[in-house]
């Protein structure tokens, strides 16, 4: 077997020498009742054999790449740099373990310095930690985040928040004392939040562009979470909107959590992402997740080491700040890559030219009878309202080999309001050929 | 933002590399991208007016940067990683070429069914042998990572309980184990009991039992536990959790061991999370991501998270919300980590039930191996064969004024990763060398070697030099306790003269 270096001959003398009669024998301590089963299952395979296997996995599924393609509702297929993947695949970045031992990691520890700066930048904050598993899940560790903070229980929940953010927060909080204040669905753009704000409020949560892709000044509500006490969450799906936005910082929020995919990560049917958090300085001990820090050796030269290890499990245990150990490493250190490609010019002109991309979507699809931008502002994605149940409209264009967006009932079944509604997303890897295709596609299906 | 290039000093192949925030220059880019037209834009009277502050910088510098980063760091690629617990094997390229097909790699996640059937199945398929490999009928994909996992069975295990009409208060856990444990717990709203061990490095089965009672939900099990040694007693612990009406939990961090010798669901657990990114080697990427598939018995089977695959007559189908029924919700965005599901069946079909087997078997040897050939002269907390990875204690090291970490910053000069230290917290000093099956008897031969010749320094006095150790590594040892004091977490420019006078 190709993996495994032992030769049987190896295996006989290293029994000798460690004076054991058989493999066998070292597995003397297992309940002889449990002792090698009977497996039903193939035996090893070459590469040739796994190659053709998964391949033919892989093609029964259609690339987005392959077809005019307009999914978002937070994840956004984008172009990586070829220098991107090549950098994460160097054995030395993909092969090494959490940075424990900072002398022989400083390569992994100076990238996520330059991780947590970007991200502090571009969310406008003043510090970032070294990732998460996901926007969602960070979106959770925000929430508890602002409970320990505040020492108040109820967390008051947009109904303009991704669906699934909401969902992971609720479920979250099932069993801890946290009461959850759930808007219903903002189809409308009309809830108001600041209203709700009471002294019990832990915190608010909004997401920025919201699900339905409009973009709201956050500050009002800032200014009243502040006002009393609370703390805002700002929850972004889609990062790259941060190139052409205010920041979230600049309009009062306390806390971040991202959505990081956008930048060096491939759409990957959904995972692995990278979660994004940043927060204000004062808060960074009740900070989850792992930080890499400055600090200086022996002979007085500057490095970085994970630091503020007693906020964490491994030293904590039960009141640790989070349970997270394992993170989204790579995928952060792909993140740091593109962006540094990116740069401030980079990163202001994909974010301009998204926007400019869907723009032109939106004009375009805005002429088809039976569909409607519902939008007045957004950054690369839109609501369409369609006149009929949005979900056979996708299962209808996807028939015609364009996949035309997320119905918005995908994520909110059971919601009668949800059903015209398609959230349709362009980027930079959109064309005008693309945008042609579902223009007419669309005004074939809603004849 | 010029960096202080004066002051940077190579040396031979030992690059000094500034940050990136202090290479850039305005107006350098390494990306081209078309110009966007000229437009009224829709953002709602919210652009962007202040810079953000990123460095530019052209794709040779980024790439020469990163590369520069990359050789400061040990990796499995190039030498062998003891790190006890971590199990850090080799990661097969295959692995990395088939998850960056498009048909996995550049699919989204709200596709319409009909065109994701490929990666329903591989999900399918993956699960269909994790099923059958820890001999339990369900699994649930979704959590990202071990610890992850940890928390969707505690959830999974609540929900149960609730659904019974019977909350439970607290969750039991043994002093041996990972601080995942007792803090995914806490993360269900339970109150988390220690159980102590006995005098052979396993959970002591009297005190397990009377620490069991009617207002405990589970007891948390690592096996084999983080000393390498397999719970001997399991099934008559699992016979005690379960006339005490708990579920049976196993941190599954460990399954490399056994994995095609032993189904955890022949051993009484009922609930197991599964870390792809060890037992079934992808790759660690410097802190994930991970992967955390949690398998279920059938009684905790119903309440599974959301969303979960099944088949139909016209294929595959993903349930993604459950209102009304017993799922407890959802643990994550979108369905999962896939792009670890596929190098893991990679490496599972790679292996297939005979390789793995062998893999959990050399494993074992080569831990063995190891402790055989140092046993004279380190300290050996338990007796007995150990499972994947050998566990000493410090009492080798007594008077000699060198400590555990002393001898980990030893073996980065020798030019190995240290093993893991002072984990798990039951022995003193604890070193915790875990070899995988993905080393040959020769690299093992190095490794008993170099460390027989530094504890052998080590034992003749030279207590000075392992306090310098390491002085080979691109840096000495960090004073951490000033950089946790006042921590520095980010980059900042350097002060301007006015900012200076303000």
């Amino acid at each position: 077997m190709r993996y495994l270096p032992l030769t049987d001959a190896d295996r006989r003398a290293m029994l000798a020498s460690i004076g054991a009669p058989s493999v066998d024998s070292l597995f003397g301590d297992v309940p002889e009742s449990a002792r090698d089963p009977a497996f039903d299952l193939s035996d090893h395979a070459g590469e040739i054999e796994v190659e053709r296997a998964l391949g033919a996995l892989a093609a029964r599924n259609v690339p987005a790449g392959s077809v005019p393609f307009f999914l978002g509702a937070g994840a956004y297929r984008h172009h990586v740099p070829a220098s991107v993947d090549a950098l994460i695949q160097r054995g030395e970045f993909l092969t090494s373990y959490t940075p424990y031992q900072p002398e022989i990691s400083q390569g992994t520890l100076q990238a996520l310095f330059e991780f947590q700066t970007q991200v502090a930048l571009i969310t406008g904050l003043d510090v970032a930690n070294a990732s998460m598993y996901d926007g969602a899940t960070s979106c959770l560790e925000a929430v508890n985040m602002a409970l320990r903070v505040t020492r108040r229980p109820r967390v008051i929940v947009s109904g303009a928040l991704h669906p699934q953010y909401r969902e992971v927060t609720e479920t979250g909080l099932r069993y801890l004392s946290a009461r959850l204040d759930r808007q219903p669905p903002d189809f409308d753009g009309t809830e108001s939040l600041a209203d709700r704000i009471d002294p019990e409020t832990a915190c608010v949560v909004v997401q920025y562009p919201d699900f339905f892709g409009r973009v709201r000044d956050l500050t009002p509500l800032a200014e009243a979470c502040h006002e009393a006490g609370a703390l805002l969450i700002v929850a972004v799906t889609e990062v790259v909107a941060l190139g052409a936005l205010k920041s979230p910082g600049e309009m009062g929020a306390d806390i971040v959590a991202a959505e990081g995919k956008s930048i060096g990560n491939p759409l990957s049917f959904g995972g692995p992402y990278v979660g994004l958090f940043a927060c204000r300085e004062r808060h960074v001990r009740q900070m989850p997740g792992r930080l890499a820090g400055e600090a200086f050796d022996a002979d007085g030269r500057r490095g970085w080491v994970l630091t503020l290890a007693t906020r964490e499990q491994h030293i904590r245990r039960e009141k640790s700040t989070s349970n997270i150990c394992t993170n989204s490493g790579l995928c952060a250190l792909a993140f740091a890559i593109h962006l540094s490609l990116l740069g401030e010019e980079g990163f202001s002109r994909l974010a301009r030219l998204n926007h400019a991309r869907a723009a032109a979507l939106a004009d375009r699809l805005d002429t088809v009878p039976g569909a409607a931008v519902a939008n007045d502002s957004f950054f690369n994605e839109f609501t369409l309202r369609l006149d009929r149940p949005a979900a056979g409209v996708v299962d209808e264009l996807a028939g015609r080999g364009v996949l035309a967006g997320v119905p918005v009932s995908r994520l909110l079944p059971g919601e009668s309001e949800a059903a015209p509604l398609l959230l349709v997303a362009a980027t930079e890897t959109t064309t005008e050929d693309d945008m042609a295709a579902l223009e007419a596609a669309l005004r074939e299906a809603l004849k | 933002m010029s960096a202080p290039t004066e002051a940077i000093r190579h040396r031979g192949l030992r690059f000094e590399e500034p940050l990136i925030f202090e290479q850039g220059a305005d107006g350098r880019t390494g990306v081209d991208l078309p110009d966007p037209p000229e437009m009224r834009d829709r953002l709602g009277g919210l652009a962007r007016e202040a810079p953000i502050g990123l460095p530019g910088l052209s794709e040779p510098q980024v790439v020469r940067h990163f590369t520069r980063l990359s050789q400061k760091n040990y990796a499995i690629d190039t030498g062998l990683y003891p790190l006890g617990s971590c199990t850090m094997k080799h990661n097969p390229r295959l692995n990395e070429k088939l998850a960056r097909l498009p048909g996995f790699a550049d699919i989204h996640p709200l596709q319409p069914e009909s065109t994701i059937q490929g990666a329903l199945a591989l999900m399918d398929r993956l699960a269909g042998w994790l099923k059958a490999l820890t001999g339990m009928p369900a699994l649930a994909l979704s959590p990202a990572a071990g610890a992850h996992g940890e928390w969707t069975g505690l959830m999974t295990i609540r929900s149960a309980h609730e659904a019974a009409g019977d909350p439970r208060k607290r969750v039991l856990v043994p002093d041996s184990a990972h601080g995942t444990n007792p803090a995914s717990a806490a993360m269900c709203g339970y109150e988390v009991a220690a159980v102590p061990l006995n005098g052979r490095g396993r959970v002591d089965l009297e005190a397990l039992k009377s620490a069991l009672g009617d207002d405990v939900a589970a007891f948390m099990l690592t096996n084999p536990n983080t000393c390498g040694l397999f719970e001997d007693e399991i099934l008559e612990q699992a016979d005690a959790v379960h006339e005490a009406g708990a579920y049976f939990y196993c941190d599954g961090a460990n399954f490399n061991a056994i994995v095609g010798r032993v189904r955890p669901g022949d051993l009484g657990i009922d609930c197991m999370h599964l870390n792809l990114h060890k037992t079934f080697s992808t790759p660690h990427g410097g802190g994930g991501p991970g992967s955390g598939p949690v398998s279920l018995c059938a009684a905790l089977a119903p309440y599974a998270p959301v969303p979960y695959v099944v088949e139909g007559p016209d294929g595959f189908r993903l349930v993604e919300t459950d209102p009304s029924g017993p799922a407890f919700g959802r643990v994550k965005g979108f369905h999962g980590q896939m792009g670890m599901f596929v190098r893991a069946l990679a490496y599972i079909l790679s292996h297939g039930i005979d390789g793995l087997r062998q893999a959990s078997s050399d494993a074992v040897l080569n831990a063995n191996y190891i402790s055989a050939g140092l046993a004279d002269l380190m300290s050996l907390p338990y007796e007995g064969p150990c499972m994947h990875e050998v566990l000493f204690d410090d009492a080798f090291l007594k008077d000699t004024g060198v400590t555990t970490l002393d001898l980990a910053k030893a073996m980065i000069d020798e030019g190995y990763h240290p093993a893991t230290i002072y984990f798990p917290l039951v022995v003193h000093g604890a070193l915790l060398l875990e070899p995988t099956e993905t080393e040959s008897r020769e690299s093992l031969d190095h490794l008993i070697a170099t460390l027989r010749r530094i504890v052998e320094r080590a034992l003749s006095g030279d207590a000075d030099a392992f306090h310098a150790a390491p002085g080979e590594a691109p840096r000495r040892r960090f004073d951490e306790t000033a950089a946790a004091r006042r921590p520095v977490l980010r980059w900042r420019p350097p002060a301007t003269e006015d900012r200076a006078a303000e």
